[in-house]
């Protein structure tokens, strides 16, 4: 972590300066040209007011007497000066801005690029808040340092410029100049350098501070029920304290170097007046020059300090861009073939010898093992297992969400990775167990992208199931649904995500448990009419409910990544022991407990029970 | 202890001063002009309370502020008045070191020293102030920071639920920041910028008080444009405000919906809308940046016309022997005085604004009482052991809504088990929320061994009621810290043993890092089943008479929730257990079955008899049956 000003981050933050200027290289240009009329103008400025005070000012206290030529002169010179610094001043804050802008939006177009082309397995690796702090907190600190740029150029050209104009105007005075400005300067780095490492720090409190608000309250629900408040302050109080007090250590720092930089410059003008009137004495200078160096080093003092300015937005810079880097350099695109899958007919779906790991290496966890089985065209399969088994992790290598570590899937024949981007997308659609939403219109998510009529969305709202509410909401199709969904319940939610898939009319159509949060009532109607509407699809469905798996042909079941057996339910109810185990999970329940009961209620048991006979028959 | 004494007297008087303090914070910021422009702002953005008001009460609530405030403020002037040693030293020099052809040297040098001493004396005044205002905001604002934390937790679901929690983690954090960005520069900006707009005018009127007349003419129109200025530049930082969150939501879209772009090749789609985000972001950003630019340099200009001016003026009041020359040189050195405190005034009242309404936030929270609060010492501490509830008339609506939930009677015997059942809608999870006090009947009462729930202490309601919700939410840690929230002196073996006991060993064990598995940022890594398995365990461990299974086990496979279920009543035999759940093979296994619809209680009885009798209950059965077997 770069925190402090050292040689190294110097270099390092240069050279990220270096990029935005060979980026921006017409905005940098006239940015500092900007910027160096201001530099110029700001000496010039008091120059005029020097040349004011000794060719009007005293000569009319002097003689008494006014010429009115010079009078205005001066005040042209004056005035003049003014509007072009002005000029300059204004130039340089809008360009300035414009480049770090600029270089902002660039850098977060770029990143989230790179996040929509990477595989889903990059973003497994990832957590989501740090790609989240990649594209807007880090893209901000990478370019932080464009803000003060400009200006800091146009300060070396003040200070070049005064340097000179002092020379010519008298050695000695220089000589004072030549003291005290340096010192500001080093001043300056050293404060940064003491200031920047405690100031990252506070940054990080503030980020950690954050981040427990944000884990606490969206957690408000169990903290609430378990009646944890006092340990959820507990642990926030800890943090802010500490966050308190590297604030006030940053605040030392500040509270020291602040007045000390304010102090200089004045010193200096007191010492340009004890030297000067030594120097007038003798001859050298006379009153107006004087003036204008006291002047100079009054107007000077702030501007000096946006070289500090510069320094201190570096390391976070570095930090900030070299994360951005990371993601921008990341590799592992997932590359596609050139095959296409075009056909009107379900497709045909083979799973070959497929293993998968999350992670690599020592923190390899394997969830899949050799699966392998066939889904028909046309058929609809079943996937069956326990919690934690592997099913939704299959399900995404179904359509190419992820690449299997070993093992091949392939549809119609063709290795999934053979087929051109979008082929898969085209033929396959996925609804996932978590749904996600987008902040657009009811249609917009239901279309993503697709052109389809509205006839078409209602058709596939209303095998959601999700035609009646979308009818009541305040503009049917058109009305916005807000982020993530959130003016939804869960319920909704998952219609409108398998609305989303079924308006695509796939070939292959895949459901991740996508009904658990749906009444069973309604579930039962959308089974139906998927099973009546899917003619033209492959189906794969994840599921625990015997309504689901009683619409399949064939039911594969998975137990720790592997293929235990695959049959039809009937085949597997009978040798397989695990399946039969989790499907009749409910019925041996209660048979069990019938069976237990029967001394006080015998009679109304048996009838229960010829009552479910009749049903699972 | 302090702390919360604080709080609620803070926030009864807020409320019930607020209407009176609104009219007299209206009159008294008038008269200030810097003050008044904020406070301009402030009454226009929200009527609830101005913003001196605002700022009163929000010191109110932070005595570590107030107290040494008038140390440090003295400590203010010093370091103010320090900044016109420059005009005098220059106009010294020229009047007296300077009078004669040659100049005087010791004097000059004497008044250079005094004057270098009076700089130092101004420094140190300068950093024990800066030291000073700093420990002091901070710590004010910390206890903020906490006070507004916990009050979060203490407000009711309700109210919770009502706000985005992006809002609420703002206002103790962004917010907070806001005014300690404000208190330690721009608040010590406007009274280091007025006493030295003070000072600067006096020292002119002393020197001439025409051209210090000329002085004000100059800068009187643009200390006036500037909060309208102001105004133009508070507007385009909201719309910067309001864009970049509009680009972080389009951002996030990309990765927090990963998986659903992926699976509908929606990639370019998705680019376009973050492109557009994030250009109309940049666009506001230029905008702002824009007229930053142009007003920042208007001073300059109004400073040069100034300065034009006192040069044409001071020479014809030289000639009539009005002014000395030193005198007028000093007029152009003070004139810089008034050039810093008007270039930074747009920001300074921007921030001032800012801050304002930061306060007027986290007030907004602080003042919302909770509306199902702690009875906190008054109320009933109640003795451990099997645990009796009742409903008595209950009714339940939404503020400004029709009733949810009606004329619920309704006992819930020790030891039993019971199961709700009903369709979405139905008043079922109402019913939960009122149970565990999440929120309170507006008619009838609900009470606990004979106490209403009102009555009772939340240290000892929590202890005794315990919900595990849906969502089975997980906090970023190991599986370990997850379940020991439950109890937070949990030893590992406890937590073992309680996995055991809930049947879930072999779960336990098939995971890779076992009770060493991080669950990911809100438990992410698990899948949906795993979290409710962990949400459970950690209720569990809590060890709670009454256990409420709030559709807790809805993702998990049917083997597993079965033998959860027994598991669960054979370690809670002498507890009770209330569940509602879509899967009706919970209520075959309760002792009472609570069917609810349209809000009301329609049936109730052992599920045997239930399902004989024609009505909800058979309906639903009948559905669950042909879902879960066909």
């Amino acid at each position: 972590m770069a925190s402090k000003v050292t040689s190294a981050v110097m270099r390092q933050g240069l050279r990220v300066l270096g990029v935005a200027i060979r980026t921006e290289k017409a905005v940098f240009a006239s940015a500092v040209v900007a910027s160096a009329l201001y530099g110029g103008m700001t000496v010039a400025s008091a120059w005029a007011l020097g040349w004011a005070t000794q060719n009007v000012v005293l000569p009319a206290f002097a003689t008494g007497r006014v010429v009115a030529g010079t009078v205005w002169t001066g005040v042209l010179f004056i005035v003049g000066t003014a509007l072009l610094k002005a000029l300059g001043v204004a130039g340089r804050r809008i360009l300035a801005g414009v480049m770090q802008y600029r270089m902002q939006a660039r850098s977060r177009r770029e990143v989230t690029k790179q996040y929509l082309r990477l595989p889903l397995s990059w973003h497994h690796r990832h957590p989501t808040g740090q790609l989240l702090s990649n594209a807007s907190s880090d893209a901000e600190a990478a370019w932080a340092p464009l803000a003060p740029l400009p200006m800091a150029v146009g300060v070396v050209v003040m200070l070049v410029t005064a340097a000179v104009a002092i020379l010519f105007t008298d050695v000695m005075l220089a000589l004072v100049g030549f003291l005290i400005f340096p010192a500001i300067a080093v001043l300056n780095l050293v404060y940064q350098r003491r200031l920047s490492p405690l100031a990252t720090r506070a940054q990080q409190l503030r980020a950690e501070v954050s981040e427990i608000a944000h884990e606490s309250f969206d957690g408000a629900l169990v903290v609430k029920t378990l009646g944890r408040e006092a340990l959820e302050t507990e642990r926030f109080r800890r943090r802010a304290h500490e966050l308190r007090d590297a604030n006030i250590a940053v605040g030392r720092v500040r509270g020291l170097f602040d007045p000390m930089l304010e102090a200089l410059p004045t010193l200096g003008v007191l010492a340009v007046l004890a030297m000067g009137a030594v120097r007038l004495s003798g001859g050298s200078i006379d009153s107006g020059d004087l003036v204008q160096v006291a002047y100079l080093f009054t107007l000077l003092a702030f501007p000096i300090r946006a070289l500090g300015w510069v320094l201190a937005e570096l390391p976070r810079s570095v930090v900030g861009w070299e994360r951005v880097r990371a993601v921008l350099e990341a590799t592992g695109s997932m590359d596609y073939g050139e095959a296409r899958a075009e056909s009107a007919a379900p497709a045909a779906l083979e799973v070959r010898g497929v293993s998968y790991a999350y992670g690599e290496g020592d923190t390899a966890a394997p969830v899949l093992h050799d699966v392998t089985f066939d889904v028909p065209a046309g058929r609809t399969v079943a996937l069956v297992g326990p919690t934690g088994s592997g099913k939704s992790t299959l399900v995404q290598l179904l359509v190419r969400l992820v690449d299997p570590g070993s093992g091949r899937v392939l549809l119609d024949g063709t290795d999934l990775r053979e087929l051109a981007y979008g082929e898969t997308a085209a033929a396959a659609a996925l609804v996932p167990q978590q749904t996600f939403l987008f902040d657009d219109t009811v249609r917009g998510n239901v279309a993503l992208g697709l052109e389809v009529s509205d006839e078409d969305v209602w058709a596939a709202l209303r095998l959601a199931q999700a035609d009646g509410f979308v009818a009541s909401l305040g503009s049917g199709l058109d009305t916005r649904i807000g982020e993530r969904g959130a003016s939804l319940s869960g319920g909704q939610r998952q219609r409108l995500a398998l609305a989303r898939a079924v308006v695509r009319r796939p070939r292959l159509l895949i459901l991740d448990d996508a009904t658990s949060s749906v009444d069973p009532q309604v579930e039962a109607k959308i089974l139906y009419g998927l099973r009546d509407a899917a003619e033209q699809a492959t189906v794969v469905v994840v599921a625990y409910r015997m309504a689901t798996i009683a619409l399949a042909d064939e039911v594969v079941y998975l137990d720790r990544g592997r293929v235990v057996d695959r049959g039809t339910h009937e085949e597997l109810l009978g040798r397989c022991e695990g399946y039969r185990n989790l499907v009749t999970a409910y019925e041996r329940e209660e048979a069990e407990r019938a069976a237990i009961d029967v001394p006080a209620s015998g009679g109304e048991v048996a009838a229960g029970e010829a009552e479910e006979e009749e049903v699972s028959a | 202890m302090s702390a919360q004494a604080g709080s609620t007297a803070g926030s009864t008087a807020g409320s019930t001063a607020g209407s009176t303090e609104e009219s007299t914070g209206r009159l008294e910021a008038r008269p200030t002009a810097q003050a008044g422009a904020a406070a301009g702002q402030g009454l226009r953005v929200d009527g609830d309370r101005s913003a001196l008001a605002t700022i009163r009460h929000g010191l109110s609530l932070t005595p570590e502020f107030r107290k040494g405030l008038l140390g440090t403020l003295a400590l203010a002037v010093v370091a103010t008045v320090g900044k016109i040693i420059v005009p005098i030293a220059v106009q010294q020099t020229i009047d007296t070191g300077l009078k004669t052809g040659t100049p005087d040297i010791p004097y000059i040098v004497r008044a250079v020293l005094i004057c270098a001493a009076a700089v130092v004396l101004t420094a140190l005044a300068a950093y024990v102030m800066n030291v000073r205002l700093y420990k002091a905001t901070e710590s004010s604002l910390a206890t903020l920071r906490v006070r507004g934390f916990r009050h979060v937790h203490d407000l009711s679901v309700l109210t919770q639920n009502s706000e985005r929690r992006g809002a609420l983690v703002s206002r103790v954090t962004n917010d907070v920041d806001q005014i300690s960005t404000f208190m330690q520069w721009g608040g010590l900006m406007i009274i280091v910028s007025l006493g030295q707009l003070f000072v600067a005018s006096v020292l002119m009127f002393v020197y001439s008080w025409q051209l210090t007349l000329l002085v004000w003419v100059c800068f009187i129109p643009l200390m006036i444009a500037l909060p309208r200025f102001q105004r133009l530049l508070s507007r385009a930082y909201t719309a910067v405000r309001e864009r970049t969150g509009d680009m972080l939501a389009a951002v996030s879209e990309s990765v927090v919906g990963a998986t659903v772009i992926r699976a509908y090749a929606s990639e370019r789609r998705t680019a376009e809308r973050v492109d557009t985000a994030v250009d109309a972001n940049k666009a506001a950003q230029v905008r702002a940046q824009t007229i930053v630019g142009f007003v920042f340099p208007l001073t300059e200009i109004v400073a040069a016309v100034a300065i034009a001016g006192i040069v044409l003026l001071g020479v014809r009041l030289g000639l009539s022997h009005d002014i000395t020359a030193g005198r007028l040189v000093a007029f152009l050195f003070l004139v810089t005085l008034f050039v810093s405190p008007l270039q930074t005034a747009t920001e300074v009242l921007n921030e001032a604004q800012n801050a304002v309404a930061g306060w007027r936030r986290i007030l907004g929270v602080l003042d919302t009482p909770p509306d199902v609060a702690d009875p906190g010492e008054r109320g009933a501490e109640l003795p451990r052991g099997p645990i009796s509830v009742a409903f008595e008339d209950v009714e339940f609506a939404y503020p400004g809504g029709a009733p949810v939930l009606r004329g619920v009677n309704v006992e819930i015997p020790p030891r039993s088990r019971v199961a709700v059942v009903g369709e979405t809608g139905s008043g079922k999870t109402t019913f939960a929320k009122l149970l565990t006090r999440l929120m309170d009947p507006v008619a009838g009462r609900v009470t606990v061994d004979g106490y209403d729930l009102r009555d009772v202490r939340f240290s000892s309601l929590r202890e005794r009621i315990v919900m595990v919700p849906q969502d089975g939410f997980l906090f970023d840690g190991t599986l370990e810290e997850n379940i020991r929230y439950g109890k937070p002196s949990a030893t590992r073996d406890e937590i073992r043993l309680a996995l055991t006991e809930l049947g879930l060993a072999d779960w336990l064990e098939g995971l890779p890092a076992g009770l060493e598995t991080p669950v990911g940022q809100r438990g992410e890594s698990l899948s949906a089943g795993e979290r409710q398995l962990v949400a459970l365990a950690r209720a569990y461990l809590a060890d709670p008479d009454l256990l409420l299974l709030d559709e807790a086990t809805s993702a998990v496979d049917p083997a597993t929730e079965v033998r959860l279920a027994r598991a669960l009543e054979g370690v809670t035999r002498g507890r009770t257990a209330v569940s509602i759940a879509h899967r009706l093979s919970t209520a075959e296994n309760a002792d009472e079955v609570l069917v609810f619809d349209a809000g009301r209680l329609v049936q109730r009885g052992p599920h045997a008899e239930l399902v004989k009798e024609p009505g909800v209950y058979a309906d639903l059965h009948a559905s669950w049956v042909s879902a879960a077997r066909s």
